[in-house]
């Protein structure tokens, strides 16, 4: 799937700055349509009463209720949700924490602290 | 504590300031800390455990920690506000995990608790344990931080 601008996209991270500093890039990448949620719970249930569906999800790895991995795993586990692009951005930048996402299906995986330009190659690399 | 385990915290907050908020930092004279005290307006805390226990903080000045977060948002913020606590744990969030990841590197395994913040005049900050403190001080042209690592051997 290529790279539309129109896409809808969940931001999902327990740290207001970090969900501000990902909308800021993701308005600089020319994205219009962005929502937030503040933990892995709060994503699942917005991804499944979408109308119209999210198009790309970016979480966090720690968060309060469910984690970013617990709410991959439960994306990838849903017929109706599995296709989706799940991006982790995450402080867990520990070998054991990337293979775990991989295994768990991520599409990509972005280790904080990271730049602007970081996070447009990581996109694309999902989006070719 | 291995002095050699402060170096990784030490990169880790250069790293983490220069990529997320464009400020390089000047790190000064790492010292042995006496006391609780906190030598700024705002901390934050976080638990480190696994192969050994111990407790990371950091605590910034009012005017270096309000031109980070200026510089983190792209808008100027002019108090210590809920948004600036917010930052402040995410900062000590992102320097936890690259220091985690180096120090994984050098065969020690150490997972990162929850960060809590702190904020006011010569608030104190509490480490886990008994083991001594080493504080490491940092300039920079907005002001002063501080960061503080102690690990039980």
């Amino acid at each position: 799937m290529p790279l539309d601008l129109n896409m809808n996209v969940l931001v999902v991270d327990d740290f207001l700055t970090m969900r501000r500093i990902l909308k800021n890039i993701l308005k600089q990448v020319g994205f219009k349509k962005m929502e937030e949620a503040e933990d892995g719970a709060q994503a699942l249930d917005m991804i499944k009463n979408a109308d119209p569906q999210f198009d790309l999800i970016i979480a966090d790895w720690n968060m309060p209720k469910m984690t970013g991995i617990e709410l991959l795993k439960a994306i990838r586990a849903d017929p109706e949700l599995k296709h989706l692009p799940v991006i982790m951005v995450t402080a867990e930048a520990q070998k054991s924490r990337v293979l775990e996402a991989v295994q768990a299906g991520v599409s990509n995986y972005i280790v904080k602290p990271f730049t602007a330009e970081t996070v447009k190659t990581k996109l694309e690399q999902v989006f070719k | 504590m291995d002095a050699q385990l402060i170096n990784p915290f030490i990169k880790a907050t250069l790293n983490v300031l220069e990529t997320m908020a464009f400020m390089k930092a000047a790190p000064q004279m790492p010292f042995l800390k006496k006391d609780n005290v906190a030598k700024g307006d705002v901390s934050s805390v976080i638990g480190l455990s696994g192969e050994s226990k111990g407790t990371i903080s950091i605590t910034f000045t009012e005017p270096c920690i309000l031109s980070i977060v200026s510089n983190m948002f792209g808008e100027a913020m002019t108090q210590i506000d809920d948004e600036v606590m917010d930052a402040v744990g995410e900062i000590a969030n992102m320097i936890s995990g690259q220091a985690r990841q180096a120090l994984e590197g050098k065969g020690k395994v150490l997972y990162a608790a929850v960060p809590t913040m702190i904020k006011g005049k010569d608030h104190t900050i509490s480490h886990k344990t008994t083991a001594p403190i080493m504080a490491v001080p940092f300039k920079t042209e907005h002001g002063d931080f501080t960061i503080e690592v102690c690990f039980e051997d």
